[in-house]
């Protein structure tokens, strides 16, 4: 019982000695690079439309996020993308690039363990519990819907 | 304590060779002058880290032999560990050379381990002369611990940066060099801390603990110490060790300080310092057998840690136990300053962080 005691306060103590992330100024990094990025997919979809004016919104959309993905990924392939990351946090990571930069990544670093068991397995790692959460909430979010 | 866990040595090992090596960023920090071999990148012209980490490794060995001016088929028995799964840096390193092998894993604490092993090895007369190796490589241990290199995540501020770096020694009952007096062998302590970032904090108590065991059982206090040396407890660690010590009485003064906190530079941007086996090993086998030769440091008490952890048991929600291994290092008045200025440099520390104790 002792043991437990000593280490709850133990575990106090060292929670009070961390310090401390300033939240503000990381909240401000997260939230302009987050708009930068999304007024960027923004931007994109308004060319696409004006380039091309009979395509339908809708697969504008899809081709917007086609390029938004192909950029991060590249910007993740020539070692930009993670530095980008760890100045914005939320802000690069939250967006569809983000999701990108995180299957991107475990490919690259796997690549040497070959395709198959480096890259095909590795490449999920971090986005795969992403893609489970989504489609359980769809399923959820689905069922409710039936219903009303 | 009924059992004496410190074993005082008679015949006093010494160490007469020792090489380090270690990445472009390390190369760069507080230590730079002193290394052996600064590589010019990473992958050290492997093509995996794995790779480019054994590399390392067998470049280390090498060079401590050489420096000890030995040939190869004078080492019995080469002690060696490292961070990875099976520690396969040592072992696929080990199988280069033509001697006896024992693997050891104390985590970031292998180098103690290893040198108070083939010291006791030595003491007892089995062998007479034993390499003891350890690296680490911030790439590698990245994969196995954390995430891919190129995941745009941000790193808390108790977060330390793995070294990228190998050192080895040879230990031998003849020859020239620093001599190894004592070694505490440190029990496994795990005060609960659960957060896989915070390496310091789950360390910390395993170093009281050793350090209260090692003044105990040698009789000796702080004050009988040139340095104080810590492995890789980092800023934070290093802060709770002090405040730990002052709990049970004991006041560490400007002769303490930890390797990772003193490892980079404050512009580099390491947040709580280096970590690592390579991080002790590196220093012990660059700044601090520099200083111990030419007799400027008398004394030191080297005490790396090392977080037993694994990701698998972090996961299960286990705690990090951590393990500290001390050893008693003292310059051989005699031949002390006559030999081995083989780095002449006498940069002194410009970061606040560094606080080696002046010479009277």
């Amino acid at each position: 019982m002792d043991e437990i005691k000593r280490n709850q306060a133990y575990n106090r103590y060292v929670k009070a000695k961390i310090p401390k992330t300033h939240a503000w100024p990381s909240l401000f990094n997260s939230f302009w690079v987050g708009g930068v990025i999304c007024c960027l997919g923004q931007g994109i979809n308004d060319l696409i439309l004006l380039w091309f004016p009979n395509m339908a919104e809708q697969n504008a959309w899809a081709y917007t996020l086609i390029v938004l993905i192909f950029l991060a990924s590249f910007l993740t392939g020539i070692g930009i993308y993670d530095k980008i990351g760890k100045f914005a946090g939320g802000g690069s990571i939250v967006p569809i690039t983000g999701f990108s930069n995180s299957i991107t990544s475990p490919a690259i670093e796997f690549k040497h363990e070959g395709i198959i068991y480096g890259i095909f397995v590795k490449m999920f790692s971090i986005a795969g519990p992403v893609i489970v959460t989504g489609v359980i909430s769809s399923f959820i979010v689905g069922i409710i819907y039936l219903f009303i | 304590m009924k059992k004496n866990q410190t074993v005082k040595f008679k015949n006093k090992p010494r160490i007469i060779g020792s090489y380090s090596i270690v990445g472009p960023k390390e190369g760069k920090g507080n230590f730079a002058s002193y290394f052996n071999y600064v590589m010019k990148d990473d992958s050290f012209g492997e093509d995996s880290y794995e790779k480019a980490e054994k590399k390392m490794f067998e470049h280390a060995i090498v060079g401590a032999i050489e420096d000890a001016k030995i040939k190869p088929a004078d080492v019995n028995i080469l002690l060696a560990g490292d961070l990875l799964n099976q520690i396969i840096s040592s072992s696929y390193s080990a199988r280069n050379f033509n001697f006896a092998y024992l693997g050891l894993f104390g985590a970031c604490s292998t180098m103690a381990e290893s040198l108070a092993v083939g010291a006791s090895l030595i003491d007892g007369g089995q062998f007479d002369t034993i390499v003891c190796a350890t690296g680490s490589h911030f790439s590698t241990a990245e994969r196995q611990f954390r995430f891919p290199l190129e995941l745009g995540n941000q790193r808390p501020p108790t977060s330390q940066w793995t070294v990228t770096g190998a050192g080895a020694c040879v230990l031998s009952n003849k020859g020239k060099g620093p001599r190894i007096t004592m070694a505490t062998f440190g029990k496994v302590i795990d005060w609960g801390i659960k957060d896989v970032n915070d390496m310091g904090a789950a360390m910390a108590p395993a170093a009281m603990d050793t350090m209260l065991t090692h003044f105990c059982d040698t009789k000796t206090t702080p004050d009988d110490y040139d340095l104080i040396v810590t492995g890789d407890l980092g800023k934070l660690g290093s802060e709770i060790l002090i405040d730990l010590m002052e709990d049970n009485g004991i006041k560490l003064g400007l002769n303490y300080n930890d390797c990772g906190q003193m490892y980079f530079t404050r512009n580099q941007g390491m947040l709580s310092g280096g970590s690592g086996c390579g991080c002790s090993a590196t220093v012990l086998n660059s700044y601090l057998i520099n200083k111990l030769r030419k007799g400027e440091l008398k004394r030191v008490l080297f005490m790396p840690t090392g977080a037993l952890m694994s990701t698998t048991a972090t996961q299960q929600g286990e705690s990090i136990p951590g393990i500290c291994h001390a050893i008693v290092i003292e310059c051989d008045e005699e031949d002390a300053g006559k030999m081995y200025e083989k780095v002449s440099t006498s940069k002194t520390f410009k970061t606040k962080n560094v606080n080696m104790k002046k010479e009277k």
